[in-house]
């Protein structure tokens, strides 16, 4: 019995911190969200450090690491709220260890771990569905392909993807197409959160060979749906953690009325109230990444418990923390505000907390 | 991380069941004496006072397989291992860590043998949650204290038998937290009067208690004098993992959604009701996140990392659910909900209804939600205190 890291998964946690605070701290995060592409340099760096092929299989050039590990990453990352493609990369790699064969699993999982491509996964269409008919792109078959015309919107990172694993209906069978950026339109789309770009992904009369399209059961669509809701909730941790950080430093230095404000029982229960969710959705997202590797008939529960707790604890801490500011918060100069944008991000992603709990209260018999 | 355990903590499990399925008859079969038969059965396994050091007569154990013993029993739904909960929880390790030799060798077999039941004389009249401002009085004569003063809301008061007491020997010190003195009283000294107090839900489970002129030897002094404050702050962090606590709360949700499924809101069953069911959802959350809260503060203890007051995190979650999971039940069955064990329309013979009017027994005794806010705030977020 033992739910705590590992030595190692100590010194994987301080080597992204040291890498978060010295390559890329949140006046760099500005910059590069603004210009909206990725730093290939730094998408090297990482690739070089081991993280991009953490969870791929040693024999396909990765670390073959469990999410645990992945989990330290992405909590990290997501306290710095990096904007490094980092998520998009993690999913389709198990994307392509789910649906793809052995030829397509050595040829493209080695090229990734090295940071030699950029890969992103788009699963539904619908804005507010996570259900196989949230999926609206369609293709036709031809001759030795399928041939879409349509748009995929949502796509996230897709303005920096090399390659793109999209879900597409053919007849009455679920596929993910593998495209190169060269073969779709992409345009991104101004979002809230500049440190997760998105973008539509358009198909104009794109033929798609029969040998780039990947059959996807719907078990296998609920499995890489489970996974996107454990990384987006390992950074929400990170994040989470860190503007509540950042708040009680503040409530701690802020003085008014002849006294720190973290003096008052208006400010400190609040900020003690926060503590208690971010503990509380960790722990349930550390058992939820355990599961992944270990037990993963219990991931649907397990995700369930953690994202619907953490989707709506975090929108309320991106606001009281904004709050707790003043208008300082509010200002556009002062990070705070970058987190609550990101904590409106991670609320609809891979389910919110409807979706979640409602799942709860089935899986439980109800 | 792995949820695994090792061989010897599932042979242990594996032992604590069998012993289970042994000595444990269903309710109807239980004859008068059972409950003695077993506080002496799971007394000779030496597994009361699990984890105290077996020089005076406890188990010795581990704390994960303390862990496991507690799980075990609350799954079993078994009755406590021991009659004195509060000697259990912290009489006991107090004793053990402050006690003089006299007074672990008096004291702890009979707490392990269920022969006495603790009370704690903490909250005064005018100090309940500011428990540091106590006014309750000792003054040394000779070889007693000689205490006057009062305390209230002192739980399982009218049925105990000894009383671990707070009082202040220094009213001229300039910090309040130091001139607190503990002692260990009989509940039966000349001079010490015990009045219940009904409680809302009619229970007479606390009292005021009434100390005119008591002495108490030198002898009964837990600790130094002066030390009061550090041997309750330390024998309270002395409550272990929550592990026994969490499997009673799941079960308590498997009789909710038992109920939901009975119910009907609106001429339609209530299990299909969205806001229903994300309300059982939102206490499976919460309770799934004290169990996993709980695992990761035991992992830091057998590491042997400091807790500081993680605790406080469960208890305030527990404090929630302790409050909403009964009043949910009693609106989910409207006006049924509201009626008492005796009425012919009441819902599970009242239970809800009855434990609806009964939390403030966990929420506000131990420390009320307010001041667990703010020990994290001060001692976790280090805020100043207020």
């Amino acid at each position: 019995m033992n739910f705590g890291f590992t030595e190692e998964q100590q010194m994987l946690r301080d080597q992204v911190r040291r890498f978060m605070q010295d390559d890329l701290p949140l006046t760099k995060v500005r910059t590069l969200a603004k210009n909206g592409v990725v730093d290939r340099d730094l998408w090297k760096k990482i690739a070089d450090l081991g993280w991009l092929g953490l969870t791929t299989p040693e024999k396909y050039g990765g670390l073959g690491l469990s999410w645990v590990d992945l989990t330290v990453l992405l909590e990290e990352a997501g306290r710095g709220l990096c904007p490094l493609p980092v998520v998009s990369q993690a999913l389709t790699v198990e994307a392509i260890l789910t649906v793809c064969r052995k030829k397509q699993c050595e040829t493209w999982l080695p090229v990734m771990a090295a940071g030699r491509a950029i890969c992103t996964l788009a699963l539904y269409d619908d804005p507010h569905w996570l259900h196989p008919e949230g999926i609206t792109l369609k293709g036709k078959p031809v001759k030795k392909g399928v041939r879409i015309n349509g748009t995929k919107p949502f796509v996230a990172d897709a303005m920096s993807a090399d390659y793109l694993m999209i879900a597409v209906w053919v007849d009455n069978h679920l596929y993910l197409a593998a495209v190169s950026k060269d073969q779709v339109t992409i345009q991104a789309q101004p979002q809230m959160d500049l440190t997760k770009p998105v973008g539509n992904v358009t198909f104009n009369d794109v033929v798609i060979d029969d040998d780039m399209m990947f059959r996807l059961s719907r078990k296998q669509l609920a499995w890489l749906t489970d996974l996107g809701a454990t990384a987006i909730t390992a950074e929400a941790v990170g994040a989470a953690e860190a503007v509540h950080a950042m708040t009680v430093k503040y409530a701690n230095e802020r003085v008014q009325f002849e006294n720190v404000i973290g003096r008052y029982q208006g400010v400190k229960h609040r900020l003690a109230d926060m503590y208690v969710d971010i503990e509380s959705f960790k722990s349930l997202l550390y058992y939820a990444a355990w599961t992944v590797s270990n037990s993963r008939q219990e991931l649907p529960r397990a995700v369930s418990l953690a994202k619907g707790y953490a989707s709506d604890a975090f929108a309320q801490i991106g606001i009281d923390c904004i709050g707790l500011h003043g208008a300082i918060g509010f200002t556009a100069e002062y990070d705070a505000q970058l987190y609550l944008k990101r904590s409106k991000w991670v609320r609809p992603m891979y389910g919110d907390s409807e979706f979640h709990l409602q799942r709860v209260a089935t899986l439980g018999g109800m | 991380m792995d949820f695994d355990y090792s061989a010897s903590e599932e042979a242990f499990r594996q032992d604590v069941r069998a012993f289970i399925k042994d000595n444990l008859p269903p309710r109807h079969e239980r004859g008068p004496d059972f409950l003695n038969e077993w506080l002496q059965k799971v007394r000779a396994r030496g597994w009361v006072g699990f984890s105290w050091p077996k020089a005076f007569g406890g188990g010795g154990g581990g704390l994960v397989e303390q862990a496991v013993l507690r799980e075990e029993m609350s799954l079993a739904k078994a009755p406590p291992l021991g009659t004195s909960f509060m000697g259990l929880a912290w009489v006991g390790p107090g004793i053990i860590q402050y006690g003089t030799e006299e007074q672990k060798q008096r004291f702890i077999p009979d707490i392990l043998d269920s022969k006495v039941t603790w009370c704690t004389g903490y909250s005064e009249p005018n100090h309940g949650s500011d428990l540091a401002s106590i006014q309750c009085k000792a003054v040394r004569d000779g070889d007693d204290y000689v205490v006057n003063g009062q305390k209230i809301w002192t739980s399982g008061a009218p049925w105990s038998q000894w009383i671990i007491l707070l009082v202040r020997t220094d009213f001229h010190t300039d910090r309040k937290h130091k001139g607190i003195t503990c002692l260990l009283v009989p509940m039966n000294s000349p001079g010490l009067e015990v009045k219940p107090i009904e409680n809302m839900a009619g229970d007479r489970h606390f009292a005021e208690v009434f100390f005119k002129d008591v002495r108490v030897p030198v002898t009964n002094r837990l600790g130094q004098e002066g030390d009061g404050w550090k041997v309750t702050v330390s024998a309270l962090a002395n409550e272990r993992s929550s592990i026994g606590e969490v499997t009673q709360m799941f079960d308590k949700l498997d009789t909710l959604k038992e109920l939901v499924q009975h119910t009907r809101k609106n001429g339609k069953p209530s299990r299909n009701d969205p806001a229903v069911r994300r309300r059982l959802a939102t206490f499976e959350m919460k309770i799934a996140a004290m169990k996993y809260n709980g695992l990761r503060y035991l992992t830091k203890q057998i590491r042997g990392e400091p807790l500081t007051s993680e605790t406080s995190v469960n208890k305030l979650h527990r404090a929630n659910l302790e409050i909403e999971m009964d009043d949910f039940a009693v609106a989910l069955t409207g006006q049924a909900g509201l009626h008492l064990r005796g009425s012919d329309n009441a819902v599970d013979m009242g239970s809800w209804a009855k434990s609806s009017l009964s939390w403030p027994n966990v929420v506000i005794g131990g420390g009320t939600p307010n001041i667990q806010r703010n020990i994290i705030a001060e001692r976790i977020l280090h805020l100043p205190k207020d």
